[in-house]
């Protein structure tokens, strides 16, 4: 597919995107468009990373955790504006993935014990947020006062009295704009000097540094740049709940959410998130929908039909989705296709 | 231009390399002879930071390369080539050739361009958009020596270029080997291949078992006794000196 068609798949679909509210009334389907947005930043966010670097990691809520809880407790404790706020928390973020990236990266540890290192600081992060009651409200979790004044409802960037609008769209707009923007970047990173530096690393770190590639800076460049990314869902969540927990925060299901979208959608491509993190949720709403129907009342059914779509999708399409798109559309076009 | 004085190194209890020193003035194609495991690839690996010497030192451009990151040795104009090709499989020729190109261009498109032209004067320009994991041993070797050209190095460490190639594929390697040295690059090459060490190189030097055992013209070195008995065995030039009497 040439860039210039790739460019425009993206323009229409980022133009269906912004207008869906308008088409779409249902409010049950925005809520899923939205989710599923939300997913696929975090997994864009992994991506960058994992995908594109070569690092996988398995506690990406470390930096959607510290985001949350930056934006919480300075809302909370000193009532600073949530749009200062989520600076110190994409600062927090990044702080984070600079540190453990450090250790990581300096010490050489790649494959499953990187995997491993960002495990134990999620879970550690899990901890600390629960035991230091003084600084978190520990297990209670941060609960922030919901504004019901429609006058300071971009103030405050809560929507819930915001006006018809607002309250029915505010978070779908702010996390598609978030999406926009970290896609946006993504394109960008893949055309760019530090992109080819970031997959060389990804594909043979001897060889890139044999090139004149520092890839341990590329690495912790990769990881704070994928670290902002996430803690924005980070802001976006706390906005949207108003509430922050450990468990929330830390927990193990952002950081595998986050892994999901972009190995099942297509490692290292910049669609392959939006289109892992679309088929997740279809599968997932699919799902309960159609078992439900059939047998009634069993949990769990649809978490067993996903977990075999996961595996089918993992043994039988290595490149994932967008390989699939890819071939589909070579066959059609019966030209050289190139990966999306 | 480049000067290495006494490298030592010693891999638990084997000695890998043992006082090696060697000198290449600009503009030399030089050789390093010698058989399997003679510390050929462990004496590149200290030169380009890959491995630290225990002592030793590797002088270039008044500076000592020991201690430095294989990456600031590139930017300063050392490159070397794997003798077990390492190519980034899942990207396409071009775009291998260009992560070199980057060493001194910022610019994408710049560096794809640049990555083209070199990919097409070491005549692999059919195969830009193919991904370098589907090429041949010949078109990884070529690929090797492509990314690393594309840093625009003033010294190329070559190693084993022409391992696994045939006979014509070898003599465009050494053409362009040639060529590279012509356009303004030194060279200094591991080769098996005789017949290139002998077409290419201004001086050679024979490694074996960690020391350096001869240093010279590619002519000389091959009439020297410790080098026949390097390759052939030990009193091979005992022997090949009495045939060699016996017959006048
Ligand atoms: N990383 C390493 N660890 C242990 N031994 C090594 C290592 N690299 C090389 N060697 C040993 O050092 C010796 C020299 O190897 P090498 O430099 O590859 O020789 P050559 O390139 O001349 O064939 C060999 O005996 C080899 O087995
Ligand atoms: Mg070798």
């Amino acid at each position: 597919m040439s860039e210039r068609a790739r460019l425009m798949g993206w323009a229409l679909l980022a133009t269906v995107l912004v207008l869906l509210p308008f088409g779409v009334t249902s409010g049950r389907w925005i809520d899923f468009v939205e989710l599923t947005l939300f997913v696929a930043v975090m997994g864009q966010a992994w991506n960058i990373l994992g995908g594109y670097g070569g690092q996988y990691s398995f506690g990406h809520a470390l930096f959607f955790g510290t985001a949350a809880y930056i934006q919480a407790l300075l809302q909370f404790r000193y009532g600073i504006s949530p749009w200062v706020a989520m600076w110190f928390a994409a600062a927090g973020s990044i702080a984070v993935g600079a540190f453990v990236g450090y250790l990581s990266f300096r010490y050489g540890l790649r494959g499953s014990y990187f995997a491993l290192i960002t495990l134990a600081f999620a879970e550690a992060f899990h901890v600390l947020a629960r035991s230091l009651i003084s600084v978190t409200e520990g297990g209670r979790g941060v609960q922030l006062a919901l504004n019901q004044d429609p006058e300071r409802a971009i103030a405050t960037f809560q929507f819930t009295f915001a006006g018809e609008f607002l309250q029915a769209y505010g978070y779908y707009y702010t996390i598609l704009i978030i999406l926009l923007l970290a896609y946006a970047a993504t394109w960008w990173m893949e055309r760019s000097r530090f992109g080819a530096s970031l997959m060389a690393v990804r594909e043979n770190e001897d060889a890139a540094e044999a090139l004149g590639i520092n890839a341990f800076r590329v690495k912790i460049g990769a990881i704070c740049l994928s670290a902002a990314i996430m803690s924005m869902t980070g802001v976006y969540y706390v906005q949207k709940f108003l509430f922050v927990d450990p468990g929330i925060a830390y927990g193990p299901s952002k950081s595998v959410e986050a892994l999901f979208a972009p190995i099942i959608g297509g490692l290292g491509t910049v669609l392959g998130p939006l289109l892992g993190a679309f088929f997740i949720h279809g599968v997932g709403e699919f799902a309960k929908e159609a078992i439900g129907a059939v047998w009634e009342e069993r949990p769990g059914v649809d978490l067993i039909l996903f977990g075999v779509i996961l595996i089918l999708v993992l043994g039988f399409l290595p490149r994932g989705l967008v390989g699939l798109l890819d071939t589909a559309w070579r066959r059609l076009t019966g030209g050289r296709g190139g990966h999306a | 231009m480049l000067e290495v004085i006494g490298l030592s190194k010693t891999f638990g209890g084997l000695k890998a390399v043992q006082d090696a020193s060697l000198k290449v003035d600009r503009g030399e194609i030089v050789s390093l002879i010698g058989p399997n495991g003679a510390g050929k690839t462990t004496l590149f690996a200290m030169i380009s930071g890959f491995l630290k010497p225990d002592s030793g030192s590797v002088r270039y451009g008044g500076r000592d390369l020991v201690g430095m990151k294989p990456h600031e040795i590139c930017l300063i104009g050392v490159v070397r080539t794997f003798q077990v090709v390492q190519p980034f499989a899942n990207l396409s020729v071009r775009e291998n050739i260009a992560v070199g190109a980057h060493a001194r261009i910022r610019s994408r498109a710049d560096a794809l361009g640049r990555a083209a032209e070199i990919g097409r004067r070491l005549g692999m320009g059919k195969m830009l958009d193919q991904p370098a994991g589907a090429l041949t041993v010949a078109g990884r070797k070529r690929l090797e020596l492509a990314r690393a050209l594309a840093t625009g190095p003033d010294l190329l460490l070559l190693d084993e270029v022409m391992a696994g190639l045939t006979p014509t594929e070898v003599s465009e390697v050494v053409n362009l080997v040639r060529g590279i040295q012509e356009a303004g690059t030194t060279i200094l090459l591991i080769e098996h291949v005789m017949q290139a060490v002998m077409s290419l190189s201004d001086r050679t030097y024979v490694l074996n078992q960690g020391r350096m055992i001869a240093e010279g013209t590619p002519k000389s070195i091959t009439s020297t006794p410790e080098v026949i008995e390097a390759y052939l065995g030990h009193g091979a030039a005992a022997r090949i000196a009495a045939q060699g009497g016996g017959g006048a």
